[in-house]
């Protein structure tokens, strides 16, 4: 499996840590209710499709990377820096 | 025997190998299968459930028979496909599954038996007695299953593994594969050629058909030697490619030393991970048996596999031949052994319009449908119109047709497709994201249109690659049409093979849709057909024909099994090279690691880090009297330590201050230059993460230490809540772990030793607790740190890991000089435990700063990573287990981690379960035995006595629960 | 038909004439009273189980392959009862003792092997982990032996006990633990519940569900409408596309695990070993082939496969080990999609609609799960209340945070397990 990273190029999967949905980096306002925070921390939409997941270039330039991804066929499609994410 | 005149072997050059002890000679170029045939050795082999004699049938790595091993001890080799040994002087091969002796196997018995083992018998019997089928069904059953054997010694070969790039990714060098080739490496393109064979060319090696003009092999060497020329080629010969991966990814297993005698260093294989832009996949076709009462006896061959010993190897494996087939390929085979000078006693061509020959009899519309003879092939009959007669023959070649090699195109999950002109499966449409499947294995089995096929596969690659497709013609080749009978198994009482090692029958497919096992994959794992080495390449499309017939479907309706990686068998030394040994991690070493080995310290693993336990000296037995001396050394005078494992992360940037603020949760905003504050880290989860100390260097300079098993995990974290989370603010950070060498220096002469030390002395009231700050040492630029794990008094001094060797040198003997010296981890732990100081051992995960008594230490004025789900009420319930220590009381002074806490009066059960131990030890200070753990409402229970049960070490304590901080509690030498 | 080795002996003598279908293909009625989807290991013990223990037989399981098709049919067949959490404990321990007992309940041979599971351990810390999980299970009245390096060297002689990057250090042993044959789980089940009248229906594939008000009316499928009372979901990695369905948010997300066997070969690992360093477990199947797997490849998916990287580290981690198995040769490689959970343990529960009920999250652990998560299911489905030894398992123990069960430690939430 190869990754593209935005700054590196294409890189290979050992390259980089995975964390799961980009749902993760969208932290709810700290007052937000047990409801907002439980969807943010434990619920998922988890499609068998296209996601957009969270990587991260470990062994490489430690960027945070959103990645457009099939689940159902592992095709990559596009990434862009967490930092710059829409 | 051998036939003159033909076969690409070497007859100068005889090269004796032994099989079963006996010895037999081929020639160079011969492969073991050729060999043996040569040698009219045609017995091999014996099958998994029955025993039956099995001999060769194929001529590649799909061959499900002919599996030997080869080698002993460390470097024995099972089921390797005598088809796949090359010949080498002094191989010695032996036949496996076979009790006492290949001729004379009395496991064979169970032939017998076979009406009683029919498809899935197991399931329905061995259930009584219940405890039968450990003692003994399953012995038995174990015993007389597996091929070969393993040595159970460690392996002693050497493997390797490998990268590779390239534009272009060829896959088999036949017709179809040596013109892609061609036509991609004279594009310039960068071009990979695999073949798993030890000889490029395919199938153009076992035939006799001309390309333009010369012999096939020959034309298949000159196109070699162009591309050997070419710099932009890599030619990989004995490489099979085993498995299609996402993004252009293939794993591929070059077998490097199976053809010639050991030589040190070189590797016995190399695991290749290719990594190609396009790829073309010829990976050719198969020949299918046809399945026909008793086809399984050594002697009876695909006729394909015929050919190419004949022609490759100058070997006919019988004298009076017999051809049976559906297809004109059968008749080439025919053909072939008659103008090589043998005998060829009948072709038997299912089909009434089969072409008639002069040379051989053919026999039309005919069916063998039975064999005879006794561990080997005597004769077989044939069923025609007319009636039945019997033939004698000593080898049967057969054909049923050619089934594409479509396996890398399903190995992302495609499935092929059927095509009823050619009566089997091809590759689907676009079934690999860049990967063209050309020649046979698409479906074009004239060497005319795999050449086509070829070229028109790499031009799509080319296009693809955005290079000019070069013009060229195409070399001339014959281009007769396919046409294949449809005969899966020719009808009659007995049984009929499909899966010859697994010896899974007609009948068998039969009986699992009679027991509703009518999916093909429910048939394939109740009958077991397909899941032999062979993986069903010589059986799995017959079987499932056989299936859509008792199950009145088509094929196309029936479908196939799932195709996976590895295309043949890898071995795991392959795909694991490198990690036998200590090469499957890394190996971290502090600076001090020499010194520390010299002084007779053992090394314990500290995640990838070694670091010593304990510094024996002279008359110390024990590791503990060596922990006891060092504990005392450091609470009577001083100790040195290598806290170097620890993560130390470098932050710098205005918004430094606020990033901590927001990743610990407590504040660092406010900590002065110049002091250092302990830190605890949530997860996002609201549990524990980590801990440790930060230091602020200056106004916009932190350097923050995380535990050595977490150092890793932390730098990930602060990334990922600064690039996700809270990207605006003004803050970088870098781990310095390895650049800087750090030692404790603690007890109450630290200051003293480190006054000899420092370039300047400590002046005590400008170097309180938690103080930092730059220091020298022999004009080298360092950092002092006076926080402590040890409750003493004490220093972390550090200089740039260059010194650090020097360093922990000087202090060790300066420490000696003082009464003191180097300290290890079981001390370190010891001192710890009495200070009730936490590590991994008790923040393992699951525990909440309420639980370690630190929920003051979530700030309640500011928000932080964690600090929401700390809130819930689960993670804030009194009756969660928190930490307390524990003494001994009772007689039992012993209190171990991992003992679980139960009321005293309690039964040991998990419902009255109350918590655990953590950690433990002997304290040399408070002479006693100490423990830390998690007790069920436990600061509320201070005084109160429970029990301590360590079921699995028969350990039962009463314990007085305690607080945590045993020894100082009011942090009085810290602050000295 | 009942089996026997007089049946099989009958048979053999007669031609094997008489065998009969393992179960029946009926069309879907119209209604059932409950519908359970999914049916592989859990859904078909589930439906066994509402046959068997509630005598509710007007059940139909909707399996949109094939019965068995799903992770009860692709796994490393591993039973145990070892773990240290309360929740976890009990219902393992539940579990194995359904396990002791399958063949005779069955009347079907699962090839359950006590043969005994193995953990090996490489640090004090380790060990006092292992200690703290064996007192669990002996609290519990499961077995564990604390075993020093001595000890495993007995056992299993053929580790690498001095040349390896990790040493080991001693082990736990589970005797109790062992493997069974895992289709053969699937096929007795089903054949049990075919037989005491629920509706088996494959290549039937829900494509809804039907709610009116937060009640379950029936699911929608391509073989039609289907009217029922109660629904129980029990799909693995694809629980959350089928929660979809009823508008659900599930706290899942699906990740490839693959897994491996070589080829056949002579007996030679006894044990079930499980090497914590690596990710890495063993054993030997009946038929000879080594069966092993490792961690997850650790991106979510949904396509039964998986890639180079974890394939090698887990081969990697076998060669440090044992490296006498470094000449077996991997037959075949496969992937299953696994339904994890923040904090690594499984939902069986009710959910906020009248009359839905979910039985997911089994992460990579789910075979040896399959009778207690069919008894409490249907327990909990028949009953409406959680079976004694599943009560753990809460949906909204993430909401609440009371009874996470984080076995490992490495916290509760997503991509940490």
């Amino acid at each position: 499996m190869r990754i593209h990273c935005p700054i590196c190029g294409e890189r290979d999967r050992r390259e980089f840590y995975y964390k799961g949905a980009a749902a993760a980096a969208e932290r709810p306002d700290p007052q937000a209710d047990a409801a907002t925070w439980n969807d943010f921390v434990h619920l998922r939409d988890n499609p068998a499709g296209v996601t957009r997941d969270l990587w991260y270039h470990e062994a490489g330039c430690a960027a945070w990377i959103v990645v457009t991804r099939n689940t159902a066929t592992h095709e990559v499609l596009g990434a862009v820096l967490a930092e710059d994410r829409a | 025997m051998r036939v003159a005149g033909r076969g690409l072997i070497d007859r100068s050059r005889s090269v004796p190998f032994t099989f079963d002890g006996v010895r037999y000679a081929g020639f160079a170029g011969d492969t073991l299968a050729s060999a043996l045939l040569a040698n009219d050795v045609r017995l091999v082999g014996r099958s998994f459930k029955y025993h039956r004699p099995r001999g060769i049938l194929t001529a590649g790595s799909e061959e499900p028979n002919a599996l030997v091993t080869v080698g002993v001890g460390g470097r024995q080799d099972p089921n390797v496909r005598a088809t796949m040994q090359e010949l080498f002087e002094g191989l010695e091969v032996r036949s496996q599954n076979r009790w006492p002796s290949l001729g004379f196997d009395l496991m064979s018995v169970s032939d017998l038996a076979a009406p009683f083992l029919g498809a899935g018998f197991y399931y329905k019997t061995f259930m009584w007695p219940r405890a039968f089928w450990e003692k003994l069904y399953e012995p038995v059953i174990r015993r007389a299953a597996g091929l070969g054997a393993l040595s159970r010694q460690h392996n002693t070969d050497v493997y390797e593994k490998a990268f590779a790039f390239c534009d272009l990714l060829v896959i088999g060098s036949g017709p179809a594969g040596l013109m892609a080739a061609l036509t991609a490496a004279r594009a310039g393109a960068d071009v990979i050629l695999a073949e798993e064979d030890s000889r490029f060319g395919g199938r153009l090696l076992a035939e006799v058909e001309e390309v333009d003009g010369q012999p096939g092999a020959d034309w298949a060497g000159g196109v070699i030697a162009e591309l050997e020329a070419m710099p932009n080629v890599r030619l990989m010969p004995r490489t099979t490619v085993t498995g299609a991966y996402d993004n252009g990814t293939y794993g591929a297993l070059e077998r490097v030393g199976h053809h010639r005698r050991r030589r040190p260093h070189l590797p016995l294989e190399c695991f290749w991970r290719i990594v190609a832009k396009q790829t073309v996949l010829a990976a050719g076709a198969l020949e299918r048996p046809v399945a026909f009462r008793n086809n399984d006896r050594p002697g009876i061959m695909t006729a394909g596999a015929v050919r190419t010993y004949l022609n490759r190897w100058g070997v006919s494996p019988g004298r009076a031949m017999t051809v049976f087939g559906t297809n004109d390929s059968a008749h080439r085979t025919a053909r072939d052994l008659v103008d090589a000078g043998v005998h060829v006693a009948a072709l038997i061509d299912s089909r009434h319009d089969a072409p008639a020959s002069d040379a051989f009899p053919v026999i039309r519309g005919g069916q063998v449908c039975g064999s005879q003879g006794r561990q080997g092939l005597e004769s077989i009959t044939v069923r025609r119109p007319s009636g039945e007669e019997r033939i004698q023959t000593d080898c049967l070649a057969m054909s049923g047709g050619w089934n594409p090699s479509v396996h890398l195109t399903c190995h992302t999950g495609a499935r092929p497709v059927w095509r009823e002109d050619l009566l089997a499966f091809v590759p689907a449409e676009n079934a690999v994201p860049g990967l063209t499947p050309a020649g046979a294995c698409n479906g074009e089995f004239s060497t005319a249109g795999c050449l086509r096929d070829g070229r028109a596969a790499a031009a799509r690659a080319l296009t693809a690659l955005e290079r000019p497709v070069p013009e060229a013609g195409l070399p001339v080749a014959e281009d007769d049409p396919y046409r294949t009978d449809r005969l899966w198994a020719v009808a009659g009482k007995g049984r009929a093979w499909l899966d010859f090692q697994n010896d899974v029958t007609v009948k068998d497919v039969k009986q699992a849709a009679v027991e509703n096992f009518r999916s093909v994959e429910h048939m394939k794992r109740f009958t077991t057909q397909g899941m032999a080495t062979d993986q069903g390449k010589n059986s799995n499309i017959a079987a499932l024909a056989v299936l859509a017939d008792a199950t009145g479907r088509e094929i196309a309706e029936t479908g196939t099994t799932t195709y996976r990686p590895p295309y043949s068998p890898v071995s795991i030394a392959a795909l694991g090279a490198g990690g036998q040994g200590d090469g499957f991690a890394p190996e971290r070493l502090t600076t001090s690691h020499a010194a520390t080995v010299e002084m007779d310290a053992p090394m314990i693993e500290a995640g990838l880090w070694y670091r010593p336990s304990f510094f024996r000296r002279q008359g110390e037995k024990t590791w503990r009297q060596s922990c006891d001396r060092e504990v005392n050394m450091v609470r009577r005078s001083v100790g040195v330590c290598d806290v170097s494992t620890l993560g130390k992360i470098d932050l710098q940037g205005p918004d430094a201050g606020a990033f901590l603020d927001f990743v610990y949760t407590n504040t660092f905003s406010t900590l002065k230059v110049g002091r250092t504050r302990y830190g605890l880290m949530l997860r996002e989860d609201g549990h524990v993460m980590d801990d440790g100390t930060t230091a602020r260097l200056g106004d916009n300079h932190y350097v923050m230490t995380t535990t050595t098993a977490a150092a890793g995990e932390v730098m990930r974290h602060l990334e990922f809540v600064h690039q996700c989370h809270c990207p605006q603010m003004n803050v970088r950070f870098i781990s310095v772990t390895e650049q800087w060498a750090q030692f404790a220096v603690a007890g109450p002469k630290a200051r003293e030793l480190l006054g000899r030390i420092l370039d300047d002395p400590l002046v005590p009231g400008d170097w309180p607790f938690m103080a930092c700050g730059a220091v020298s040492v022999q004009d080298v630029p360092g950092r002092l740190f006076r926080i402590s794990f040890s409750g003493e008094h004490a220093y972390e001094l550090a200089l740039p890991a260059c010194y650090g060797d020097a360093l922990f040198r000087q202090l060790v003997s300066g420490a000696e000089a003082l009464g003191g010296g180097a300290y290890g981890m079981e001390a370190l732990n010891v001192m710890r435990i009495e200070k009730g100081f936490i590590t991994h051992a008790e923040i393992h995960g699951r525990v909440t700063a309420f639980d370690i008594g630190m929920q003051r230490m979530v700030s309640q004025k500011k928000d932080c990573i964690g600090k929401t789900m700390s809130e819930r009420p689960g993670l804030m319930d009194r009756g969660r287990a928190r930490l307390v220590g524990l003494k001994p009381v009772g007689a039992v002074k012993l209190i171990t981690a991992g003992a679980h806490l139960y009321d005293r009066e309690a039964d040991p059960v998990r419902q009255n379960h109350q918590g655990y131990v953590t950690s433990n030890c002997f304290s040399p200070t408070l002479d006693g035995v100490l423990a830390l753990a998690f007790l069920q409402r436990g600061p509320e229970r201070l005084g109160e006595v429970v029990k301590s049960v360590d079921h699995v070490r028969g350990i039962e304590t009463l314990c007085e629960v305690v607080d945590p901080v045993f020894f100082d509690p009011e942090g009085g030498r810290v602050r000295d | 038909m009942r089996f026997s080795g007089w049946r099989v002996l009958k048979e053999g003598l007669t031609g094997n004439r008489g065998w009969t279908p393992h179960w029946r293909d009926p069309a879907p009625k119209d209604e059932y009273d409950i519908v359970i989807i999914g049916g592989g290991g859990h859904g078909l013990a589930t439906a066994y189980y509402l046959a068997r223990e509630h005598g509710l037989s007007n059940v139909a399981v909707l399996e949109k392959g094939y019965l068995g098709g799903g992770n009860v049919g692709r796994n490393t067949t591993i039973v145990r009862a070892n773990y240290f959490l309360e929740g976890n404990s009990q219902f393992y321990s539940y579990s194995m003792k359904l396990w002791e007992g399958l063949e005779r309940e069955l009347n079907y041979n699962v090839m359950h092997s006590q043969r005994g599971v193995i953990n090996v351990f490489h640090s004090d810390g380790q060990r006092d982990a292992f200690v703290r999980r064996g007192n669990m299970m002996r609290s519990q009245g499961d077995d564990a032996v604390l075993l020093d390096r001595m000890g495993v060297e007995r056992m299993v002689p053929y580790l690498d006990f001095d040349n390896t990057r990790f040493p080991v250090y001693g082990g736990l042993y589970h005797p109790r633990g062992g493997s069974a044959r895992h289709d053969a789980v699937a096929w007795g089940y089903a054949r049990g519940a075919d037989s005491r009248g629920v509706d088996l229906i494959q290549n039937c594939e829900v494509t809804g569900i039907d709610i009116e008000n937060g009640v379950v009316r029936g699911v929608q499928t391509t073989r039609g409408a289907i009217r029922a009372k109660k629904i129980g979901l029990a799909v693995a990695g694809r629980s959350s596309l089928v929660a979809a369905m009823a508008g659900m948010r599930l706290p899942v997300e699906s990740h490839v695990l693959q897994a491996f066997v070589t080829e056949g070969l002579k007996p030679c690992i006894n044990h079930v070993i499980s090497y914590g360093m690596g990710h890495f477990y063993i054993s030997q199947s009946d038929k000879g082939g080594l069966v092993f797997g490792g961690d997850l490849d650790m991106y979510a998916s949904y396509a039964q496969r998986g890639n180079l990287p974890m394939v090698e580290h887990v081969m990697e981690a076998g060669m440090t080990l044992m490296p006498m198995i470094g000449k077996a040769k991997v037959l075949r490689s496969w992937g299953g999609i696994m339904d994890m959970t923040p904090d690594g343990s499984p939902i069986i529960d009710k959910t906020g609609i009248d009359g839905l009920y979910l039985d997911c999250g089994w992460c990579y652990g789910g075979f040896k799960a399959v009778p207690a998560s069919g008894f409490s299911f249907a327990h909990l489905i028949a009953t409406d209340r959680p079976f004694d030894a599943a009560t753990g398992f809460r949906l909204d123990r993430f909401r609440d945070g009371y009874g996470l069960m984080d076995e490992e430690g490495t916290g509760a939430q997503h991509n940490l397990h």
